[in-house]
Formats: C-alpha cells, sequence, structure tokens
C-alpha cells in the first residue's frame, strides 16, 4: 500500500506542493494519474451537488488511507447491482475507490468460500463493530420465518439483523433491498421488504433504482469518506443528491413535452424526432432520479435517451404502482384487458344521455302531471 | 290551478358558485383529457401547447377548488334553500319520504310532481354525492400537482393520499370522476329541463335570476 499520507491545514506551502505535486500516491501506484485522480474528486463534487471548491478536500480525504471495511450482503436479488459496479469498462476511480475500502465480504466476488467465508464476516462483526459499512443488494422475505433465503443455515432477516445492525451504517443498492423490488411486487410470496423494513433500528441508506448507477454509489461512499458522515435524504431514504430532482424535469424531451410533440407509437415519425415519450407511458413525472444527468455505463445513456420511457424503477413498489409500463393509465379493474378508462367513461356518459332521451321521450307523451297529483281537466 | 308567486331563492353566491364550477368543469374536462391523452399539436419545439393546456388546467382548477369551498361555506351561512339541510334529506322521516316520492315520480310510478322551493329531496342526496366526489377530485388533482416537489406545502397536505391510491390509481381516478361528472351533467342538465317543464317553477331560469315561482301556498 502507499505512503502514509498525512496532509492538514498546518502544512506549509512546500509540503503542499510536495504532497500534489511530487509524491506518489496510493492512486499512482495503482496506475492512475494525479490530473484524472483530481477529474475525479472535481466529477464526485458535481454527483454530489457540492460546490467545485469541495474537491481539494474530496482529494485530501481519498488520498488518506483509511480502509474501512465494507461488507457486501446479497438477500433476494439478481447481482443487478453487483453487475452494474463490476462492468465498468477499465479499471477506474470508481472501482479503486471501492479498492481503498477494504471488501471483506461479497458473496460474488470474493475468493472464500463456505465456513471461511462465514468466518470473515463473522471477523468484521467482531472486530469492527459499529464501524463497518454495509451493502446489501436483494430484498428480505419475512414470511415463514424467512426460511425463503437461507445463507449458510441462517435466514436473511438473521443476518441482516446482526450485520446491519452492529454497523455504522446500511447502504441498500438496488430496489430491492430499498422497497422490496420485484420479490415484493403482488402477490409478494416470500413477505419480500426492504432493509429499513426488515431491521427498523439500523441505520439505513437507500440507492433504488434497477439496477443503481454505480456513481451514486461511489458518490455516497465518497461523501462518508469525506464528511465523515452520510448525505441528506429524502423522505423515502434517498440521498437528495441523487434523488432529489424529478427525471421529468431534467429531461432532455421535455422541451417537446412543452410544445406538445409526442412519441404516438413506436418508430413513428415522433419517435425517429426524438419527441417526448409520456403517450408511450414514461413514467418520468412521477420519478425522482438523477439518470438524465448521472446517466449509466459511464455516462454513456440511459433508456429515457435510448427511446424508451421512465419504468419508474426507483421508486417504492414500481412493480406494481409504475405498470401498465407502456400507458398512461391503468385498465380499469374488472373489465376486459382492452377497456380503457376512456371506452368506459365514454360508455357511461352516452348510457346516461340514452337513458334521460328515452325518459324524456315518456315524459313529453305524458300528460297529466301536477302538483295534486290528478289529472287536469 | 294553483296560483304562482315569484320568490328569490337562489342567492348571488349560490348562482356565481354554480357557474363557476360550470365553466371551470368543461375547462377542466376538455383540458385534462388533452392532458392524459394528447396528440402531437405542436408543429414545432418552440410552441408551448401542453404548457399552456396544463397552466389553463391548473388556473382552472384553483377557481374550481375556490368555488366549491366557497358554496359549501355558504351551505352555513346562506338562506335555507342552500343550507346544508337540503343535501341531507335522508337524516329526517320527512327528507325520506319526499326522496321515495320523488323517486316514484321519476321512475313513473307517481303523477304528483313534487314541487318544492329549493332542491327537491332526491336532487339534494345528489348533490352531496357530487360534491363529495369534487372534493376526490380536488384532492387528487392537487396530490398529482404536488407530486413534483416533495418537500413543497401542497405535496405536505395531500401527500398522505399516496397511501390510500397507487400512483396509477390516483391518475386513473382523477380521469373516471371526470367522466362520472359528464353523466352527471347530462342527468342534471336533462333533470332540470324536465322539471322546468312540468313544476312550471321556472327552475331553469332561477339558476340565472335567482327567482323561481312556487305554489301560492308556501
Amino acid at each position: 500500500m502507499g505512503k502514509k499520507r498525512v496532509g492538514g491545514k498546518g502544512d506549509s506551502t512546500e509540503q503542499k506542493i510536495k504532497r500534489d505535486f511530487v509524491e506518489r500516491s496510493i492512486w499512482e501506484e495503482k496506475g492512475i494519474s494525479r490530473r484524472d485522480f483530481m477529474k475525479f474528486c472535481s466529477a464526485m463534487s458535481a454527483a454530489l451537488a457540492l460546490p467545485v471548491t469541495f474537491a481539494p478536500r474530496i482529494a485530501e480525504a481519498l488520498d488518506q488511507v483509511k480502509r474501512p471495511t465494507l461488507v457486501w450482503l446479497e438477500f433476494q436479488d439478481c447481482a443487478g447491482n453487483t453487475e452494474a459496479l463490476l462492468r465498468a469498462s477499465s479499471p477506474t476511480v470508481t472501482e479503486l475507490v471501492l479498492d481503498v475500502l477494504s471488501i471483506d465480504y461479497h458473496e460474488t466476488i470474493m475468493a472464500a468460500a463456505g465456513h471461511q467465508a462465514e468466518a470473515a464476516l463473522a471477523k468484521v462483526l467482531k472486530e469492527q463493530k459499529g464501524k463497518y459499512i454495509v451493502v446489501v443488494e436483494g430484498s428480505i422475505p419475512l414470511k415463514d420465518n424467512g426460511v425463503y433465503c437461507c445463507i449458510g443455515g441462517r435466514s436473511a432477516l438473521d443476518i441482516a439483523r446482526e450485520v446491519c445492525g452492529n454497523a455504522f451504517a446500511t447502504i441498500a443498492v438496488g430496489s430491492c433491498a430499498s422497497f422490496g423490488g420485484l420479490p415484493a411486487a403482488a402477490p409478494n410470496p416470500t413477505g419480500a421488504v426492504g432493509v429499513k423494513e426488515a431491521v427498523p433500528n439500523a441505520r439505513v441508506i437507500n440507492l433504488p433504482g434497477c439496477p443503481l448507477n454505480p456513481d451514486n454509489l461511489t458518490a455516497t461512499v465518497v461523501h462518508y469518506l469525506t464528511f465523515n458522515k452520510l448525505p441528506t435524504t429524502d423522505s423515502l431514504g434517498r440521498p437528495l443528491f441523487a434523488y432529489g430532482k424529478r427525471i421529468h424535469d431534467a429531461c432532455e424531451r421535455r422541451p417537446h413535452f412543452d410544445a406538445g410533440q409526442y412519441v404516438e407509437s413506436w418508430g413513428d415519425h415522433g419517435h425517429k424526432k426524438g419527441f417526448c415519450l409520456y403517450k408511450m407511458g414514461c413514467k418520468g413525472p412521477e420519478t425522482f432520479h438523477n439518470c438524465p444527468t448521472q446517466r449509466y455505463n459511464e455516462k454513456t445513456s440511459w433508456p429515457v435517451a435510448a427511446g424508451h420511457g421512465c419504468a419508474g424503477c426507483s421508486e417504492p413498489q414500481f412493480w406494481d404502482t409504475m405498470t401498465p409500463f407502456y400507458k398512461r393509465l391503468p385498465n380499469v379493474p374488472g373489465f376486459g384487458i382492452e377497456s380503457t378508462a376512456d371506452k368506459i367513461g365514454a360508455g357511461i356518459a352516452v348510457a346516461t344521455a340514452a337513458a334521460f332521451a328515452a325518459h324524456g321521450v315518456v315524459s313529453a307523451l305524458r300528460k297529466g302531471d301536477d302538483q295534486s297529483g290528478k289529472k287536469e281537466d | 290551478m294553483t296560483t304562482m308567486v315569484i320568490k328569490y331563492v337562489w342567492e348571488v353566491p349560490v348562482r356565481v358558485a354554480h357557474w363557476v364550477n360550470f365553466l371551470a368543469i368543461v375547462i377542466l374536462s376538455v383540458t385534462g383529457y388533452y392532458i392524459g391523452a394528447p396528440k402531437t399539436l405542436g408543429v414545432d419545439p418552440s410552441r408551448f401547447v401542453m404548457g399552456w393546456v396544463r397552466f389553463i388546467h391548473f388556473v382552472a382548477a384553483y377557481a374550481f377548488t375556490v368555488s366549491v369551498l366557497s358554496r359549501i361555506y355558504w351551505a352555513f351561512v346562506g338562506n335555507s334553500y342552500s343550507s346544508w339541510r337540503a343535501y341531507v334529506p335522508w337524516l329526517t322521516s320527512e327528507g325520506r319520504y319526499r326522496m321515495l316520492e320523488t323517486f316514484r315520480y321519476y321512475t313513473f310510478m307517481s303523477r304528483k310532481v313534487p314541487h318544492v322551493t329549493g332542491h327537491n329531496a332526491l336532487a339534494g342526496a345528489t348533490y352531496s354525492l357530487v360534491y363529495c366526489l369534487f372534493l376526490v377530485q380536488v384532492a387528487t388533482g392537487f396530490a398529482l400537482y404536488a407530486e413534483h416537489a416533495p418537500a413543497s406545502v401542497m405535496h405536505k397536505l395531500t401527500g398522505w393520499l399516496f397511501l390510500l391510491f397507487s400512483n396509477q390509481g390516483m391518475r386513473l381516478t382523477h380521469h373516471l370522476l371526470m367522466w362520472l361528472f359528464v353523466a352527471f351533467a347530462i342527468h342534471h342538465v336533462y333533470s332540470a329541463w324536465l322539471m322546468d317543464v312540468k313544476e312550471r317553477g321556472g327552475v331553469m331560469s332561477g339558476i340565472f335570476g335567482g327567482y323561481k315561482s312556487v305554489p301560492e301556498k308556501e
């Protein structure tokens, strides 16, 4: 590992220059140039919605080799968030930030297996109590004493209570760990819930998304390393820097929404021209996430840029509350699947008009209605 | 034949609320339908079609809300014809009898025209239901309107509704209620027309001028 870098406010200019320009940091040893490192720090201050003047402070924090321990638990998941994190195209600063963390337990990527792996987790719990960070991926089943997800003979709930309950903080990555996600979709056969609901006394920060954007995980970790506390969250426990803005309000197709230009069917003129996907069921107006600005896969793209509406994946129970994904309104319960609200509504209006028209004809032909109920002479 | 006298029945606030509601419901239904199922009307991206439609919808929504709340207030301070008592006829045995009587007349089971000075009992009960639906429509509308700003006062006032409705269920409810109001409007105009003919009380002109003809004995 790199040299212990001590930097502080009391440093002389000479020491600062030496630190910034002469000494090789742990980053340089890992093949990251100082320039790239500073670019990353600026990008992180932007992602965290901090003034750019915070970049040096972030750099200082990341330069120090603290190696807080990180434990990554997987429950009812598809490893999609792990995948999102590992799919970085080349060894990046993002990966290395997590290298700086000591990932002592991660079921998908760790070398240890079986009892050795469980021993590693037990060691963290014993030696780092109250100091380590847990990342949880996947939902936790509560039904039937949690038998639907067991690791090493223990239920997910049991493990989460112990590991999350004794951590400095828990970062729930993805919609499953945050709100139950797909396993919790109706009828929720396993009684799946998110971490906060399963372990109410744990300090949980939610990073929902399907998958989460790894940039937001990196930024959350950087925030913790820089300020030694977790970022401010909204009422759903999501950090405001990433989930404080509505997709619709930051969307690159928004001008077409306001102008009145819509994609009316897939592949039509409007779709080719990049019009608004509102009519195709886009849930951007109901969803809070930084997809339009942060984008996925090294800021390459995101669903709406690629021509597909937002599915609202970062909102609670999106599988139930955002469907149908390709329509603005759900179908009316109890009617045929092709009956839209408008067809039924128009039917009600026409039926009413017909009923009253018939009543009117009868009333017009009826003579002799009066106050006393007797026929007039 | 009964002698009729002219009586001042619908006070100014009642008539104003009625016509503001009428205008607002027409505007809200048309703009709301466009917001729910828009067509590409903007010929180029510099237009502001949806922007204006939504602006008109929101302004009309505020006018409608104020009108509905004012009318509810007037039900407690206005004259006896606009009083809340006229809208809950099922609370008294006489009211229940009058509801049945009106129902029998409407369904051709009786020839006795249930002449009343204000609302007939069945109409009063219907308006209670309609006003409840108005309040649901206002609440769901503002909840959807406030969805973009979770920290806003409006969202704090209406956000709890998302415990009752799912995100999509809220939109569906707001949309279907519009159609119920269309159906109600058809019923409302027809019934007023029918009673204008049969009752000869001038119920149609009454909502413009406030005066109705009533039998002398009242």
